[in-house]
């Protein structure tokens, strides 16, 4: 406060601010909230707000069982993480079926705000936050198990792609487990619950951690922005039929009704490139305004693209290498739903951001819907200059399951 | 790392979790993003297992081990009017025991539960790690993670009754592998997985 200028006009909320720092940092963030009361009188009450708050964010419980996973048609949850598991020699399966029932489990109680069966840090258990758990299984499960003709076709390694530098400390895995949540905490504590019981039968291939907006920053619903400060995500299906039929697998046999598939690639973002374009380059790479994620033939996020529009010179508002141009799809049975989080590693000594998107499919057949956009944006899409995908995984997302049963169950019980 | 004498005198109490998941689900009514936990009692899954017999077993579970000894812990429930005495448990893999941890000359220490466990009318007694629980004392075969295992427990008027525990991961508990020596707990390594005797 010494250092703040006498004939500075001090705010009340400056004063309190100030005051409260002086008496404290750990006060500060009370202090605040009380200047902001006081300087906007037509806000709701703080410490009610505070209250409700935590009610509805922490004390908020996402469905665990059910015919299909959770995790995928839930508005996403603002931190996730991925673990890929590599199964242990042996491990068959009869033992797969000791692991997916110790993990459902878990899954079941810690989604629900109670601590796991010998749950050693049982508090950590009771602020569930939207806490999801989600089970998919790659292609060297089924192999494992003595089952690889029930693998869904399209559950294999993805071709190579020319854009690709994949890096195995980022590709494959036998089993992933998705734990998103909306909060850091509830996320650390299932990830130590399902490590746990699952080294008997499985390593550690890798873990992929991400993050989107904090619940009440912005309204549900919303698009999330990647932090090349793009709206990600504008054209997923619609909740409802729309994401239904592109997601679930509407018939066939147990294990796979209900069912649906993971492509996860890990896409690092070259935010150092990325500085060295103007404003309208980078619309004109996406195809959208930065602003409100409208095409550039449109105002709203969610107007239709017209690709026959075209400007003074002749050329199409947007150009065929947009990013919009090579992703479009218009089917909701060849759409695939996105559901992406942002990675930010630490920069390095030069200050390069490690930064990317940890970039999720969701989709009832990859062949079908993922693979002929990838091969599109693959072939030609101006994004591709400051991306680069650097990981690769696919599974099977099996069905979910009833109180009495497990995750799997339809395919290994 | 020994968490013995910690988790003594903090027991956990189910009817507490059961009634902190309940004032969760008030705090969650009304939102229509995610529903609110409409059931605050443990979960119904795999590992839960009462029956109607003498007393209801909560979340029971078994401490998975290849060989040696192991331990299987669980709340036991008593809706009665008059107090309940375990008298022995016994399982197909493995004679077994009933073990308290005790203070000892400022230590804790393991040893047989004299008079056996008794559950209170109307409340609950714990097994847990660092404290009363069902000793296993040396298994004639491994008890993989996820097994289940099923356990017949005898009460002071001779009445039985079974319950199925499943086999968790679990380094700590380590006590198990030490039953009767009176040896002290504090200190000794806490290797996960390591069938060992206490360092001290």
């Amino acid at each position: 406060m010494t250092e703040t200028p006498p004939v500075r006009p001090v705010s009340r909320r400056g004063l309190l601010t100030g005051g409260a720092l002086a008496a404290g940092g750990a006060l500060a963030g009370g202090a605040a909230i009380a200047g902001t009361r006081t300087d906007r009188p037509g806000r709701p009450d703080a410490a009610a707000a505070d209250t409700t708050l935590a009610a509805n964010v922490g004390g908020l419980v996402e469905p665990f069982h059910g015919a299909r996973q959770a995790g995928i048609a839930t508005e996403p949850q603002a931190h996730a993480s991925f673990v890929a598991l590599t199964l242990r020699a042996g491990v068959d399966r009869a033992a797969l079926g000791r692991m997916l029932r110790l993990l459902t489990d878990d899954a079941a109680r810690l989604t629900q705000g109670q601590p796991a069966l010998a749950d050693t840090e049982a508090e950590l258990g009771l602020l569930p936050a939207r806490l999801t758990l989600t089970f998919g299984f790659g292609p060297g499960l089924y192999r494992a198990a003595g089952i690889d003709d029930r693998r869904p076709a399209s559950v294999t390694d993805l071709p190579a792609f020319r854009i690709d530098r994949l890096q195995p400390a980022w590709s494959g895995g036998d089993l992933l487990l998705q734990i998103c949540a909306d909060d850091a905490i509830t996320v650390a504590h299932a990830q130590r619950v399902l490590i746990k019981d699952s080294r008997p039968f499985a390593t550690i291939r890798w873990v992929q951690q991400g993050f989107r907006r904090s619940p009440g920053v912005e309204p549900s619903g919303h698009t999330q922005r990647n932090l090349f400060g793009q709206l990600d995500g504008t054209a997923n299906p619609r909740p409802g039929t729309p994401l239904d039929t592109a997601v679930w697998v509407p018939d066939g046999p147990a294990w796979l009704r209900d069912s649906t598939t993971l492509v996860l690639r890990r896409i690092s973002m070259n935010l150092e490139t990325w500085d060295l374009l103007g404003r309208a380059d980078r619309e004109v790479a996406v195809g959208r305004r930065l602003d409100t994620g409208a095409p550039l033939t449109g105002t709203a996020e969610h107007d239709e693209p017209d690709f026959a529009a075209t400007d003074d010179d002749g050329l199409t508002v947007i150009p065929d290498f947009s990013h919009l141009t090579r992703a479009h799809v218009t089917d909701d049975r060849l759409k695939i739903l996105r559901r992406p989080y942002n990675y930010d590693g630490v920069p390095t000594a030069e200050g390069h951001a490690d930064s990317g998107l940890i970039f999720t499919s969701y989709q009832a057949d990859i062949a079908r819907q993922f693979l002929p956009i990838q091969r599109r944006l693959a072939e030609r899409d101006l994004l591709n200059e400051w991306t680069t995908p650097i990981g690769s995984a696919v599974f099977a997302i099996p069905p979910g399951c009833p109180p009495d049963g497990w995750i799997g169950e339809q395919l290994l019980g | 790392m020994r968490t013995t004498s910690l988790l003594g005198p903090h027991r956990r109490s189910a009817a507490r979790f059961a009634t902190v998941a309940a004032l969760l689900a008030v705090g969650a009514a009304g939102c229509a993003s995610a529903e609110p936990s409409s059931n605050a009692a443990p979960s119904s899954s795999a590992s839960a297992s009462t029956a109607t017999g003498v007393v209801g077993i909560r979340d029971p579970w078994v401490k998975a081990a290849d060989k040696g000894m192991t331990a299987a812990f669980g709340t036991l429930v008593n809706d009665g009017d008059t107090d309940v005495t375990v008298t022995a448990a016994a399982t197909s893999l493995s004679s077994m025991e009933l073990h308290e941890m005790a203070m000892k000359d400022g230590k804790m220490v393991m040893q047989q539960k004299q008079g056996g466990i008794v559950i209170k009318a109307k409340s609950t007694h714990a097994l847990e790690p660092g404290g009363d629980h069902l000793m296993l004392m040396n298994l004639t075969k491994p008890v993989q993670a996820g097994d289940e295992l099923t356990f017949t427990l005898t009460f002071a008027d001779g009445k039985t009754q079974q319950f199925t525990a499943v086999a968790k991961p679990f380094a700590g508990a380590q006590e198990s592998y030490a039953p009767g020596h009176g040896e002290p707990m504090t200190g000794m390594s806490a290797t996960p997985g390591m069938s060992m005797s206490p360092a001290s």
